[in-house]
């Protein structure tokens, strides 16, 4: 017997099923654009599949009207759910001019809209946990009520940035809330052997803050968690770090094969308890979500994924000169 | 006109800036309750109150960084670094974020902020107080380096690079702070960022600087002058990225080019100076182009003996420019 466990936490039945729609919207252009690795059409694809849950349960939590994020690379569901489309997405993986995030210049994974909230991101990991913070000082300095969330990987937690910034935020209570999506692997390492300590959200005891540990493959659990420590932040509590213990069920990336370090069962194990799966299973469960919805909304999905990359195969690349633009403010020109 | 200290224009030009936009804020190691270790932000606590004189815990990283996020948001963060020698844990912020945010974002987002250190020998700082790092950021587009010289110049380009709406490194030599006094106009006004100035006009030899050793030069050229020799003095002001016509303009003026910098010689500052006077000025030039710098040891000493064998000086200067004077 299934409980209904998110009506008390105040989420309507549409609630989770824009959850749900979200997961699965992220996941459905997750998996397009590993097929358009695998066909030769895009160079690149890093994942989001295993981490919904944790990523669409948080960012549901927050306020996708003002809050800031600095969502890390494997984030489709938290910049989906902050209003970014299909179609941007898509524009991203294919490197063409008119993706938001970059207008072609960055891998994708690379997150960034300004009009959305969405700080623009880079690849050393990280870099951006000191950004939230400021982000979050500049709502202290100017008494504003947003607040900022900021992602990253367990790997990236042993970061000097991770630990500055998470001391700076402390120091100063800062309405900034960092989660760590624990997918155990850091590419091929395992987490014993990046983190010393038993759980990343245990680190949060140096840095004058919550820590609270998670299953992020349950959505529910992560909203609750995290609308927690929104509603602290944005009351003046301070920050918070949130450990989502996620599953990746992907390769790091494109490039990688997780064969070479990752078990057979491993692999299995992580399968079966896809949020996908066990979140669709729970509003069945409920009768949220009855067969000829589903059917809806995956045909809804796939509509909008297949426009998504048919727009954006046809779009057209960036000129080669306009690499010269925008490397100072356009008063200067650019630097040819 | 009052005269005014170095260091005493740098505070200024802070706090008409910190009154003129309330975006403006100045955080750092010591910066607050004490005004920096070289009292660089003076008063400003009391008069602007903490969270615009904001003391931050002892973390380069997050100084830049938590100042970039600002800057991003849309404030004017000054983030000081207590010495250029300490801002290494910071560059991966500077360098990977700060210089390609609106490269990368393709002009969505921007990151309008200046990142204030001090700089430079000559004070017993041996190797870790006594640096000049500005080459480490010369070659990253999307970056401005400004190395004033004056008290006038400090003035106006940092209020100029405060403005600015891309990220400043502002270095500060620590000996001009209260060695080198001048005239300083009380009023607002700014100096454009990118712009060489001729500090002293001559027709025999051309001597292309920044920062003290500007007025190492001008010492010099004041001693040749009763030798009948005259010296025309470029300050650099801005080393990158690089007044071109300015260089081009002073080297071809006398054909003999002597390049001055602190920093140690090879991949310094004045390479790429010498690179675009060969470029573009070959049939002009009556002596090979000369260089004088510190020697490639990794910094100063601390014993006098060692330092002063390190630092430029009037002397050294003086005895680089007969000798090209010569030619």
């Amino acid at each position: 017997m299934t409980t209904n466990r998110h009506a008390e936490l105040g989420l309507t039945n549409e609630d989770v099923l824009t959850i749900f729609e979200t997961m699965l919207m992220a996941r459905r252009i997750d998996e397009r654009m590993w097929l358009l690795n695998r066909a030769g059409k895009i160079p690149f694809v890093i994942s989001c599949q295993g981490q919904e849950a944790a990523q669409v349960g948080a960012a549901f939590a927050l306020d996708n009207t003002k809050d800031y994020i600095a969502p890390y690379y494997r984030d489709m569901g938290v910049v989906l759910h902050f209003g970014m489309t299909a179609k941007d997405l898509m524009l991203s993986a294919f490197a063409k001019a008119e993706d938001p995030n970059s207008g072609g210049r960055q891998m994708p994974g690379h997150f960034g809209q300004k009009k959305n909230r969405i700080l623009t991101g880079s690849s050393p990991v990280t870099t951006q946990l000191p950004h939230a913070v400021g982000v979050a000082l500049a709502a202290k300095i100017e008494k504003k009520d947003f607040i900022t969330f900021v992602t990253l990987g367990e790997g990236s937690s042993n970061q000097g940035d991770f630990h500055e910034g998470l001391n700076f935020a402390g120091v100063h209570q800062l309405p900034c809330i960092t989660m760590v999506e624990n997918n155990n692997y850091a590419i091929s390492v395992p987490y014993e052997r990046q983190v010393a300590s038993k759980t990343v959200a245990e680190r949060a005891s140096s840095y004058g803050m919550p820590g609270v540990r998670v299953d992020g493959k349950d959505p529910i659990e992560v909203y609750r968690v995290v609308k927690e420590a929104a509603d602290r932040a944005r009351s003046g509590g301070g920050p918070s770090l949130i450990e989502a213990v996620t599953y990746r069920l992907t390769a790091h990336s494109s490039d990688d094969d997780d064969r070479q370090y990752r078990t057979a069962e491993d692999i299995a194990e992580g399968k079966a308890l896809d949020p996908l799966i066990t979140f669709a299973k729970y509003l069945r469960d409920l009768d949220i979500l009855p067969t000829d919805l589903e059917k809806e909304i995956n045909e809804r999905i796939m509509k909008e994924v297949n426009e998504a990359t048919d727009y954006a195969e046809s779009a057209p690349y960036a000129t080669p000169e306009s690499a010269l633009l925008h490397v100072y403010a356009e008063k200067d020109g650019g630097n040819a | 006109m009052a005269i005014m200290s170095y260091i005493d224009a740098i505070t200024l030009a802070m706090k008409e800036e910190m009154t003129r936009d309330e975006r403006v804020f100045v955080l750092g190691e010591d910066v607050g309750r004490k005004g920096g270790v070289f009292k660089a932000t003076n008063g400003l606590y009391d008069e602007f109150g903490e969270y615009r004189v904001l003391d931050t815990p002892l973390a380069e990283s997050a100084i830049a960084g938590v100042g970039i996020g600002a800057a991003m948001y849309g404030l004017r963060p000054i983030a000081e670094m207590q010495f250029a020698d300490f801002i290494m844990p910071a560059v991966n912020q500077i360098i990977s974020e700060a210089s390609r945010i609106r490269y990368r974002s393709n002009n969505d987002w921007t990151c309008p902020i200046v990142f204030r250190a001090p700089f430079g020998g000559g004070i017993h700082g041996a190797l870790y107080h006594s640096q000049s790092v500005e080459a480490i950021f010369a070659n990253q587009p999307g970056l401005k380096i400004v190395i004033p010289s004056t008290p006038y110049d400090a003035k106006g380009l940092l209020k100029a690079a405060i403005r600015d709406d891309d990220p400043v490194m502002f270095f500060e030599h620590k000996r001009a702070y209260r060695l080198i006094k001048g005239e300083v106009p009380e009023e607002d006004y700014t100096i454009e960022i990118g712009k060489a100035d001729v500090k002293r006009q001559g027709e025999d030899i051309t001597v292309i600087t920044y920062g003290l050793a500007v007025h190492f030069a001008l010492q010099a050229a004041e001693r040749l002058e009763k030798d009948g020799i005259s010296a025309h003095i470029l300050d650099l002001r801005t080393i990158y990225p690089l007044d071109k016509e300015g260089i081009i303009e002073a080297a071809s003026k006398t054909g003999k080019v002597l390049l001055v910098t602190e920093d140690n010689k090879e991949g310094s500052i004045i390479g790429e100076v010498a690179a675009i006077i060969a470029e573009n000025c070959l049939f002009d030039l009556d002596a090979p182009i000369m260089r004088l710098a510190g020697p490639d040891i990794p910094a100063m000493p601390y014993a006098p003996t060692m330092e002063k064998f390190f630092m430029i000086n009037p002397d050294k200067v003086e005895k680089a420019m007969r000798e090209l004077a010569e030619y």
